[in-house]
Protein backbone atom coordinates (compact mmCIF):
# COMPACT_ATOMS: atom_id res chain seq x y z
CA UNK A 1 0.00 0.00 0.00
CA UNK A 2 1.55 3.35 -1.02
CA UNK A 3 2.33 5.74 1.80
CA UNK A 4 1.07 9.28 1.30
CA UNK A 5 2.43 12.03 3.54
CA UNK A 6 -0.17 14.76 4.06
CA UNK A 7 1.61 17.92 5.12
CA UNK A 8 0.10 19.39 8.24
CA UNK A 9 1.63 22.87 8.29
CA UNK A 10 -1.09 24.70 10.06
CA UNK A 11 -4.76 24.44 10.73
CA UNK A 12 -7.81 23.18 8.99
CA UNK A 13 -9.74 20.08 8.27
CA UNK A 14 -7.42 17.25 7.20
CA UNK A 15 -9.74 14.50 8.33
CA UNK A 16 -11.80 14.39 5.12
CA UNK A 17 -8.65 14.33 3.02
CA UNK A 18 -7.20 11.52 5.12
CA UNK A 19 -10.38 9.45 4.73
CA UNK A 20 -10.54 10.15 0.99
CA UNK A 21 -6.97 8.98 0.46
CA UNK A 22 -7.51 5.91 2.63
CA UNK A 23 -10.62 4.98 0.67
CA UNK A 24 -8.47 5.34 -2.44
CA UNK A 25 -6.04 2.76 -1.15
CA UNK A 26 -3.27 4.82 0.42
CA UNK A 27 -1.75 4.61 3.86
CA UNK A 28 -1.88 8.17 5.19
CA UNK A 29 0.59 9.89 7.44
CA UNK A 30 -0.36 13.38 8.63
CA UNK A 31 2.99 14.96 9.28
CA UNK A 32 5.13 18.03 9.78
CA UNK A 33 8.44 16.20 9.66
CA UNK A 34 10.96 16.43 6.78
CA UNK A 35 12.09 12.83 7.34
CA UNK A 36 8.51 11.58 6.88
CA UNK A 37 8.42 13.30 3.49
CA UNK A 38 11.61 11.51 2.54
CA UNK A 39 10.20 8.13 3.59
CA UNK A 40 6.80 8.47 1.88
CA UNK A 41 5.86 7.38 -1.65
CA UNK A 42 3.82 10.50 -2.33
CA UNK A 43 3.21 13.93 -0.87
CA UNK A 44 -0.10 15.73 -0.53
CA UNK A 45 0.03 19.46 0.07
CA UNK A 46 -3.39 20.57 1.30
CA UNK A 47 -4.18 24.08 2.29
CA UNK A 48 -6.65 26.56 3.55
CA UNK A 49 -6.12 30.08 4.78
CA UNK A 50 -3.78 32.80 3.66
CA UNK A 51 -0.84 32.34 1.25
CA UNK A 52 1.76 34.26 3.29
CA UNK A 53 0.99 32.40 6.51
CA UNK A 54 1.06 29.04 4.73
CA UNK A 55 4.36 29.58 2.94
CA UNK A 56 5.90 30.68 6.24
CA UNK A 57 4.60 27.58 8.05
CA UNK A 58 5.81 25.41 5.19
CA UNK A 59 9.38 26.75 5.22
CA UNK A 60 10.89 24.14 7.62
CA UNK A 61 9.69 21.46 5.18
CA UNK A 62 10.39 23.14 1.88
CA UNK A 63 13.87 21.64 1.34
CA UNK A 64 12.59 18.12 1.91
CA UNK A 65 9.58 18.83 -0.29
CA UNK A 66 11.65 20.22 -3.16
CA UNK A 67 14.08 17.28 -2.92
CA UNK A 68 11.19 14.78 -3.08
CA UNK A 69 9.84 16.52 -6.18
CA UNK A 70 13.31 16.42 -7.80
CA UNK A 71 13.45 12.70 -6.98
CA UNK A 72 10.29 12.26 -9.01
CA UNK A 73 7.91 11.56 -6.12
CA UNK A 74 4.28 12.35 -7.03
CA UNK A 75 2.91 15.42 -5.31
CA UNK A 76 -0.72 16.54 -5.16
CA UNK A 77 -1.44 20.17 -4.26
CA UNK A 78 -4.99 21.02 -3.25
CA UNK A 79 -6.54 24.51 -3.27
CA UNK A 80 -4.00 26.74 -1.48
CA UNK A 81 -1.64 23.76 -1.89
CA UNK A 82 -1.85 24.34 -5.67
CA UNK A 83 -1.19 28.04 -5.25
CA UNK A 84 1.90 27.46 -3.08
CA UNK A 85 3.55 25.60 -5.99
CA UNK A 86 3.53 28.79 -8.10
CA UNK A 87 6.21 31.45 -8.51
CA UNK A 88 4.31 34.13 -6.67
CA UNK A 89 0.94 35.19 -5.31
CA UNK A 90 -0.59 38.63 -5.03
CA UNK A 91 -2.64 37.71 -1.97
CA UNK A 92 -1.71 40.28 0.70
CA UNK A 93 0.96 41.93 -1.47
CA UNK A 94 3.44 40.05 -3.68
CA UNK A 95 4.72 36.87 -2.00
CA UNK A 96 7.08 34.22 -3.35
CA UNK A 97 5.91 30.64 -3.63
CA UNK A 98 7.81 27.38 -4.22
CA UNK A 99 8.29 28.20 -7.93
CA UNK A 100 7.73 24.59 -9.02
CA UNK A 101 5.16 25.85 -11.52
CA UNK A 102 5.97 29.13 -13.26
CA UNK A 103 3.22 31.68 -13.02
CA UNK A 104 1.19 33.84 -10.69
CA UNK A 105 -1.76 33.63 -8.34
CA UNK A 106 -4.14 36.52 -8.99
CA UNK A 107 -7.43 37.70 -7.49
CA UNK A 108 -10.66 36.65 -9.16
CA UNK A 109 -12.33 39.59 -10.96
CA UNK A 110 -14.58 42.05 -9.13
CA UNK A 111 -17.45 41.19 -11.45
CA UNK A 112 -18.20 38.08 -9.38
CA UNK A 113 -18.76 37.47 -5.68
CA UNK A 114 -15.73 36.29 -3.76
CA UNK A 115 -14.89 33.88 -2.27
CA UNK A 116 -15.91 31.57 -5.13
CA UNK A 117 -17.77 29.07 -2.95
CA UNK A 118 -19.67 26.06 -4.15
CA UNK A 119 -19.99 23.50 -6.91
CA UNK A 120 -18.67 24.36 -10.35
CA UNK A 121 -17.81 22.32 -13.42
CA UNK A 122 -14.40 21.41 -14.80
CA UNK A 123 -13.82 21.44 -18.54
CA UNK A 124 -11.19 18.85 -19.29
CA UNK A 125 -8.72 20.27 -21.82
CA UNK A 126 -6.38 17.32 -22.23
CA UNK A 127 -6.05 13.73 -21.05
CA UNK A 128 -4.03 12.95 -17.95
CA UNK A 129 -3.92 9.95 -15.58
CA UNK A 130 -5.36 12.23 -12.88
CA UNK A 131 -8.65 12.64 -14.78
CA UNK A 132 -8.93 9.11 -16.09
CA UNK A 133 -12.60 8.09 -16.04
CA UNK A 134 -13.60 11.52 -14.77
CA UNK A 135 -16.42 12.90 -16.90
CA UNK A 136 -16.00 16.23 -18.63
CA UNK A 137 -18.10 18.90 -16.85
CA UNK A 138 -18.05 17.03 -13.55
CA UNK A 139 -18.98 19.19 -10.57
CA UNK A 140 -16.29 19.90 -7.99
CA UNK A 141 -16.37 21.90 -4.76
CA UNK A 142 -14.45 25.19 -4.85
CA UNK A 143 -13.66 27.72 -2.17
CA UNK A 144 -11.10 30.38 -3.03
CA UNK A 145 -10.63 34.08 -3.81
CA UNK A 146 -7.42 33.89 -5.84
CA UNK A 147 -6.83 31.74 -8.92
CA UNK A 148 -3.81 30.41 -10.83
CA UNK A 149 -2.39 32.05 -13.95
CA UNK A 150 0.44 29.81 -15.22
CA UNK A 151 3.06 31.21 -17.61
CA UNK A 152 2.40 28.38 -20.03
CA UNK A 153 -0.85 26.57 -20.72
CA UNK A 154 0.70 23.20 -21.59
CA UNK A 155 0.21 21.85 -18.07
CA UNK A 156 -3.44 22.82 -17.85
CA UNK A 157 -5.56 19.66 -17.66
CA UNK A 158 -8.89 21.36 -16.89
CA UNK A 159 -10.41 24.82 -16.74
CA UNK A 160 -13.25 26.30 -14.72
CA UNK A 161 -15.15 29.52 -15.32
CA UNK A 162 -16.01 32.02 -12.63
CA UNK A 163 -15.79 35.59 -13.86
CA UNK A 164 -12.71 34.41 -15.71
CA UNK A 165 -11.58 31.10 -17.20
CA UNK A 166 -8.87 29.75 -14.88
CA UNK A 167 -6.98 26.43 -14.69
CA UNK A 168 -8.60 24.14 -12.13
CA UNK A 169 -6.34 21.11 -12.67
CA UNK A 170 -2.65 21.42 -13.48
CA UNK A 171 -0.09 18.68 -14.07
CA UNK A 172 3.62 18.93 -14.72
CA UNK A 173 5.59 15.67 -14.71
CA UNK A 174 5.20 14.34 -11.15
CA UNK A 175 3.33 17.45 -9.95
CA UNK A 176 -0.46 17.42 -9.84
CA UNK A 177 -2.69 20.14 -8.47
CA UNK A 178 -6.36 21.00 -8.18
CA UNK A 179 -7.88 24.37 -7.31
CA UNK A 180 -10.99 22.60 -5.99
CA UNK A 181 -11.20 20.20 -3.03
CA UNK A 182 -11.42 16.63 -4.36
CA UNK A 183 -11.95 15.34 -0.82
CA UNK A 184 -15.11 17.47 -0.61
CA UNK A 185 -16.35 16.82 -4.14
CA UNK A 186 -18.36 13.66 -3.58
CA UNK A 187 -17.83 10.81 -6.07
CA UNK A 188 -16.08 12.72 -8.89
CA UNK A 189 -13.64 14.12 -6.32
CA UNK A 190 -12.92 10.68 -4.89
CA UNK A 191 -12.24 9.47 -8.44
CA UNK A 192 -9.46 12.06 -8.67
CA UNK A 193 -7.94 10.94 -5.37
CA UNK A 194 -8.12 7.31 -6.55
CA UNK A 195 -6.36 8.27 -9.77
CA UNK A 196 -3.62 10.00 -7.81
CA UNK A 197 -3.07 6.90 -5.67
CA UNK A 198 -2.99 4.82 -8.87
CA UNK A 199 -0.30 7.13 -10.26
CA UNK A 200 1.71 6.64 -7.06
CA UNK A 201 1.51 2.86 -7.46
CA UNK A 202 2.98 2.95 -10.98
CA UNK B 1 -21.07 27.32 -14.09
CA UNK B 2 -21.30 27.87 -10.34
CA UNK B 3 -24.49 26.30 -9.07
CA UNK B 4 -26.80 27.45 -6.31
CA UNK B 5 -26.62 25.26 -3.22
CA UNK B 6 -29.32 23.37 -1.33
CA UNK B 7 -28.41 22.91 2.32
CA UNK B 8 -30.37 20.87 4.86
CA UNK B 9 -29.88 22.04 8.45
CA UNK B 10 -29.93 19.71 11.44
CA UNK B 11 -30.45 20.88 15.03
CA UNK B 12 -28.23 18.88 17.35
CA UNK B 13 -28.44 18.70 21.14
CA UNK B 14 -26.06 16.65 23.29
CA UNK B 15 -24.88 14.87 20.14
CA UNK B 16 -28.35 13.84 18.94
CA UNK B 17 -30.71 15.37 16.39
CA UNK B 18 -33.46 17.17 18.21
CA UNK B 19 -36.43 16.02 16.17
CA UNK B 20 -36.75 12.75 14.35
CA UNK B 21 -36.30 13.09 10.64
CA UNK B 22 -38.81 11.44 8.38
CA UNK B 23 -37.52 10.13 5.10
CA UNK B 24 -39.94 8.39 2.78
CA UNK B 25 -40.69 5.02 4.38
CA UNK B 26 -38.08 5.56 7.04
CA UNK B 27 -37.85 7.54 10.25
CA UNK B 28 -34.32 8.13 11.43
CA UNK B 29 -33.94 9.14 15.02
CA UNK B 30 -30.86 10.19 16.76
CA UNK B 31 -27.57 10.09 15.00
CA UNK B 32 -26.69 13.29 13.09
CA UNK B 33 -23.84 11.62 11.21
CA UNK B 34 -26.11 8.93 9.78
CA UNK B 35 -28.66 11.54 8.72
CA UNK B 36 -25.91 13.59 7.15
CA UNK B 37 -24.85 10.56 5.12
CA UNK B 38 -28.40 10.06 3.85
CA UNK B 39 -28.75 13.71 2.82
CA UNK B 40 -25.34 13.61 1.12
CA UNK B 41 -26.37 10.51 -0.81
CA UNK B 42 -29.62 12.22 -1.84
CA UNK B 43 -27.70 15.09 -3.41
CA UNK B 44 -27.44 17.79 -0.74
CA UNK B 45 -24.70 20.27 -1.69
CA UNK B 46 -23.63 20.99 1.88
CA UNK B 47 -24.93 20.44 5.39
CA UNK B 48 -25.25 22.62 8.45
CA UNK B 49 -25.35 21.39 12.05
CA UNK B 50 -26.71 23.83 14.57
CA UNK B 51 -25.54 22.78 18.01
CA UNK B 52 -28.05 23.83 20.65
CA UNK B 53 -26.41 21.93 23.51
CA UNK B 54 -27.06 24.07 26.56
CA UNK B 55 -24.60 22.77 29.13
CA UNK B 56 -20.97 23.65 28.66
CA UNK B 57 -19.88 20.22 29.93
CA UNK B 58 -21.58 18.50 27.02
CA UNK B 59 -20.18 20.82 24.36
CA UNK B 60 -17.65 18.17 23.39
CA UNK B 61 -20.42 15.99 21.97
CA UNK B 62 -20.52 18.06 18.79
CA UNK B 63 -16.85 17.28 18.12
CA UNK B 64 -17.67 13.61 18.07
CA UNK B 65 -20.55 14.30 15.66
CA UNK B 66 -18.18 16.26 13.40
CA UNK B 67 -15.61 13.46 13.40
CA UNK B 68 -18.08 10.74 12.55
CA UNK B 69 -19.71 12.91 9.89
CA UNK B 70 -16.38 13.72 8.24
CA UNK B 71 -15.64 10.01 8.13
CA UNK B 72 -18.92 9.26 6.38
CA UNK B 73 -19.51 12.03 3.85
CA UNK B 74 -17.44 13.77 1.19
CA UNK B 75 -19.34 17.03 0.88
CA UNK B 76 -18.68 20.11 3.01
CA UNK B 77 -20.41 20.76 6.30
CA UNK B 78 -20.64 23.69 8.69
CA UNK B 79 -21.08 23.64 12.45
CA UNK B 80 -22.66 26.54 14.29
CA UNK B 81 -23.90 27.27 17.78
CA UNK B 82 -22.08 28.11 20.99
CA UNK B 83 -18.73 29.00 19.42
CA UNK B 84 -16.91 31.30 21.83
CA UNK B 85 -13.26 31.50 20.88
CA UNK B 86 -10.44 30.40 18.57
CA UNK B 87 -10.02 27.14 20.47
CA UNK B 88 -13.64 26.16 19.80
CA UNK B 89 -13.09 26.87 16.10
CA UNK B 90 -9.79 24.98 15.95
CA UNK B 91 -11.34 21.96 17.68
CA UNK B 92 -14.22 21.85 15.23
CA UNK B 93 -12.02 22.19 12.14
CA UNK B 94 -9.62 19.55 13.45
CA UNK B 95 -12.60 17.27 14.03
CA UNK B 96 -13.53 17.50 10.35
CA UNK B 97 -15.86 20.49 10.04
CA UNK B 98 -15.13 22.57 6.94
CA UNK B 99 -16.63 25.80 8.22
CA UNK B 100 -17.91 27.23 11.44
CA UNK B 101 -20.78 29.62 11.82
CA UNK B 102 -20.46 32.30 14.48
CA UNK B 103 -23.31 34.43 15.73
CA UNK B 104 -23.47 35.78 19.30
CA UNK B 105 -19.73 35.94 19.95
CA UNK B 106 -19.13 37.66 16.61
CA UNK B 107 -21.29 40.54 17.79
CA UNK B 108 -20.01 40.59 21.38
CA UNK B 109 -16.34 40.35 20.38
CA UNK B 110 -16.06 41.28 16.72
CA UNK B 111 -12.27 40.81 16.79
CA UNK B 112 -12.92 37.07 16.94
CA UNK B 113 -14.10 37.21 13.32
CA UNK B 114 -10.90 38.98 12.31
CA UNK B 115 -8.62 36.66 14.27
CA UNK B 116 -10.45 33.58 13.04
CA UNK B 117 -10.24 34.68 9.40
CA UNK B 118 -6.54 35.45 9.76
CA UNK B 119 -5.81 32.18 11.53
CA UNK B 120 -7.98 29.73 9.62
CA UNK B 121 -8.87 31.60 6.43
CA UNK B 122 -12.01 33.47 5.42
CA UNK B 123 -13.29 30.41 3.58
CA UNK B 124 -14.24 28.68 6.83
CA UNK B 125 -15.77 31.63 8.67
CA UNK B 126 -19.52 31.98 8.23
CA UNK B 127 -21.23 34.73 10.18
CA UNK B 128 -24.83 33.94 11.08
CA UNK B 129 -27.11 36.92 11.67
CA UNK B 130 -30.54 36.48 13.24
CA UNK B 131 -32.49 39.38 11.78
CA UNK B 132 -35.86 40.85 12.71
CA UNK B 133 -37.76 43.55 10.84
CA UNK B 134 -38.34 46.90 12.54
CA UNK B 135 -40.99 48.83 10.61
CA UNK B 136 -40.52 52.58 10.34
CA UNK B 137 -42.29 55.53 8.71
CA UNK B 138 -39.17 57.43 7.73
CA UNK B 139 -35.46 56.94 7.32
CA UNK B 140 -33.53 56.26 10.51
CA UNK B 141 -29.97 57.55 10.96
CA UNK B 142 -27.33 54.76 10.82
CA UNK B 143 -29.86 52.16 9.69
CA UNK B 144 -30.31 50.80 6.21
CA UNK B 145 -34.02 51.21 5.57
CA UNK B 146 -35.62 49.31 2.71
CA UNK B 147 -39.06 49.34 1.12
CA UNK B 148 -40.74 45.94 1.28
CA UNK B 149 -44.23 44.83 0.20
CA UNK B 150 -45.15 44.92 3.91
CA UNK B 151 -43.81 48.43 4.50
CA UNK B 152 -40.54 50.26 5.14
CA UNK B 153 -38.19 48.56 7.56
CA UNK B 154 -34.69 47.88 8.71
CA UNK B 155 -33.45 44.66 10.29
CA UNK B 156 -32.24 44.39 13.86
CA UNK B 157 -29.63 41.73 14.67
CA UNK B 158 -30.45 39.44 17.61
CA UNK B 159 -28.13 37.19 19.61
CA UNK B 160 -28.43 34.24 21.98
CA UNK B 161 -30.68 32.18 19.75
CA UNK B 162 -32.96 35.11 18.97
CA UNK B 163 -33.59 36.04 22.58
CA UNK B 164 -31.61 39.27 22.85
CA UNK B 165 -31.93 42.32 20.58
CA UNK B 166 -28.70 44.23 19.96
CA UNK B 167 -29.87 47.47 18.38
CA UNK B 168 -27.44 46.71 15.55
CA UNK B 169 -28.55 47.06 11.96
CA UNK B 170 -28.13 43.56 10.48
CA UNK B 171 -27.16 44.84 7.02
CA UNK B 172 -24.52 47.24 8.36
CA UNK B 173 -23.25 44.45 10.58
CA UNK B 174 -22.95 42.16 7.55
CA UNK B 175 -20.89 44.84 5.78
CA UNK B 176 -18.69 45.14 8.84
CA UNK B 177 -18.00 41.39 9.09
CA UNK B 178 -17.02 41.36 5.44
CA UNK B 179 -14.29 43.86 6.32
CA UNK B 180 -13.30 41.70 9.28
CA UNK B 181 -12.80 38.73 6.96
CA UNK B 182 -15.98 36.65 7.00
CA UNK B 183 -16.26 34.43 3.92
CA UNK B 184 -20.00 33.84 3.91
CA UNK B 185 -23.19 35.17 5.50
CA UNK B 186 -26.10 33.22 6.92
CA UNK B 187 -29.00 35.58 7.64
CA UNK B 188 -31.95 33.93 9.37
CA UNK B 189 -35.19 35.82 9.20
CA UNK B 190 -36.79 35.73 12.64
CA UNK B 191 -40.05 36.98 11.13
CA UNK B 192 -40.23 34.07 8.70
CA UNK B 193 -38.48 31.25 10.58
CA UNK B 194 -40.81 28.33 11.26
CA UNK B 195 -43.71 29.99 9.43
CA UNK B 196 -43.17 28.15 6.15
CA UNK B 197 -44.52 31.20 4.29
CA UNK B 198 -41.34 31.98 2.36
CA UNK B 199 -37.95 33.53 3.03
CA UNK B 200 -37.51 37.25 3.73
CA UNK B 201 -36.58 38.15 0.16
CA UNK B 202 -35.71 41.84 0.75
CA UNK B 203 -33.40 40.78 3.61
CA UNK B 204 -31.31 38.35 1.55
CA UNK B 205 -31.34 40.61 -1.50
CA UNK B 206 -30.19 43.67 0.44
CA UNK B 207 -27.49 41.72 2.25
CA UNK B 208 -26.27 40.15 -0.98
CA UNK B 209 -26.17 43.48 -2.85
CA UNK B 210 -24.55 45.45 -0.03
CA UNK B 211 -21.80 42.95 0.78
CA UNK B 212 -21.23 40.97 -2.43
CA UNK B 213 -20.42 37.99 -0.19
CA UNK B 214 -22.04 34.59 -0.72
CA UNK B 215 -25.35 34.53 1.19
CA UNK B 216 -27.06 31.43 2.59
CA UNK B 217 -30.75 32.24 3.04
CA UNK B 218 -32.42 30.77 6.10
CA UNK B 219 -35.85 30.82 7.68
CA UNK B 220 -39.23 30.41 6.05
CA UNK B 221 -39.00 27.70 3.40
CA UNK B 222 -42.40 26.08 3.00
CA UNK B 223 -42.53 25.09 -0.63
CA UNK B 224 -40.49 24.87 -3.83
CA UNK B 225 -41.54 28.30 -5.06
CA UNK B 226 -40.09 29.86 -1.89
CA UNK B 227 -36.69 28.36 -2.62
CA UNK B 228 -36.88 29.49 -6.24
CA UNK B 229 -37.75 33.06 -5.15
CA UNK B 230 -34.90 33.40 -2.70
CA UNK B 231 -32.30 32.07 -5.14
CA UNK B 232 -33.45 34.40 -7.93
CA UNK B 233 -35.22 37.55 -6.69
CA UNK B 234 -33.57 37.20 -3.26
CA UNK B 235 -30.10 36.93 -4.83
CA UNK B 236 -29.09 34.23 -2.35
CA UNK B 237 -26.34 31.80 -3.31
CA UNK B 238 -27.65 28.96 -1.22
CA UNK B 239 -30.92 28.02 0.44
CA UNK B 240 -30.94 26.43 3.86
CA UNK B 241 -34.01 24.54 5.02
CA UNK B 242 -34.92 22.23 7.84
CA UNK B 243 -38.49 21.12 8.25
CA UNK B 244 -39.41 20.70 4.58
CA UNK B 245 -36.66 18.10 4.32
CA UNK B 246 -36.99 16.54 7.75
CA UNK B 247 -40.73 16.02 7.38
CA UNK B 248 -40.10 14.65 3.92
CA UNK B 249 -42.35 17.30 2.43
CA UNK B 250 -39.88 17.42 -0.43
CA UNK B 251 -36.80 15.39 -1.23
CA UNK B 252 -33.57 17.08 -2.29
CA UNK B 253 -34.17 15.54 -5.70
CA UNK B 254 -37.59 17.17 -6.06
CA UNK B 255 -36.19 20.55 -5.04
CA UNK B 256 -33.33 20.34 -7.50
CA UNK B 257 -35.51 19.10 -10.35
CA UNK B 258 -37.98 21.95 -9.81
CA UNK B 259 -35.25 24.57 -9.71
CA UNK B 260 -33.26 23.32 -12.69
CA UNK B 261 -36.43 23.18 -14.80
CA UNK B 262 -36.83 26.87 -14.00
CA UNK B 263 -33.32 27.71 -15.06
CA UNK B 264 -31.59 27.83 -11.67
CA UNK B 265 -28.16 26.18 -12.04
CA UNK B 266 -28.05 23.03 -9.89
CA UNK B 267 -25.53 20.28 -9.33
CA UNK B 268 -27.26 17.14 -10.62
CA UNK B 269 -28.27 14.41 -8.17
CA UNK B 270 -26.83 11.62 -10.26
CA UNK B 271 -23.10 11.78 -10.50
CA UNK B 272 -21.35 9.96 -13.26
CA UNK B 273 -17.90 8.67 -12.53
Amino acid sequence: MPRAAVINYGVGNLRSLQRGLEKSGAKVLITYSPSDLAKSDAIVLPGVGAFAEAIKNLSPLSDALLQSVRDGKPLLGICLGLQLLFTRSYEGGSKNGLNLIQGEIVKLPDTVKTPHIGWNTIQIAKPNPLVENVQNNSFMYFVHTYSPKPSEQSGVIAYTEYGVKFPSIIAKKNLFATQFHPEKSSKPGLAILKNFVKIVKR
Amino acid sequence: MLTKRIIPCLDVKDGKVVKGVQFKNLTVEGDPAKLAAIYAEQGADELVFLDITASYEKRGTILDVAKRTADMISIPFTVGGGIRNLTDIRNLLNSGADKVSINTTAIRESQLVKQAAETFGSQCIVVAIDSKRIYVKEDVPDKIVVDTPQGRCWWEAYVEGGRTPTGLDAISWAMKVKELGAGELLPTSMDCDGMQTGYDIPLTRTMSEKTNLPVIASGGAGNLEHIFEVLTEGKADAALAASIFHRSQYSIEEVKKYLSERGVPMRPIKEEV
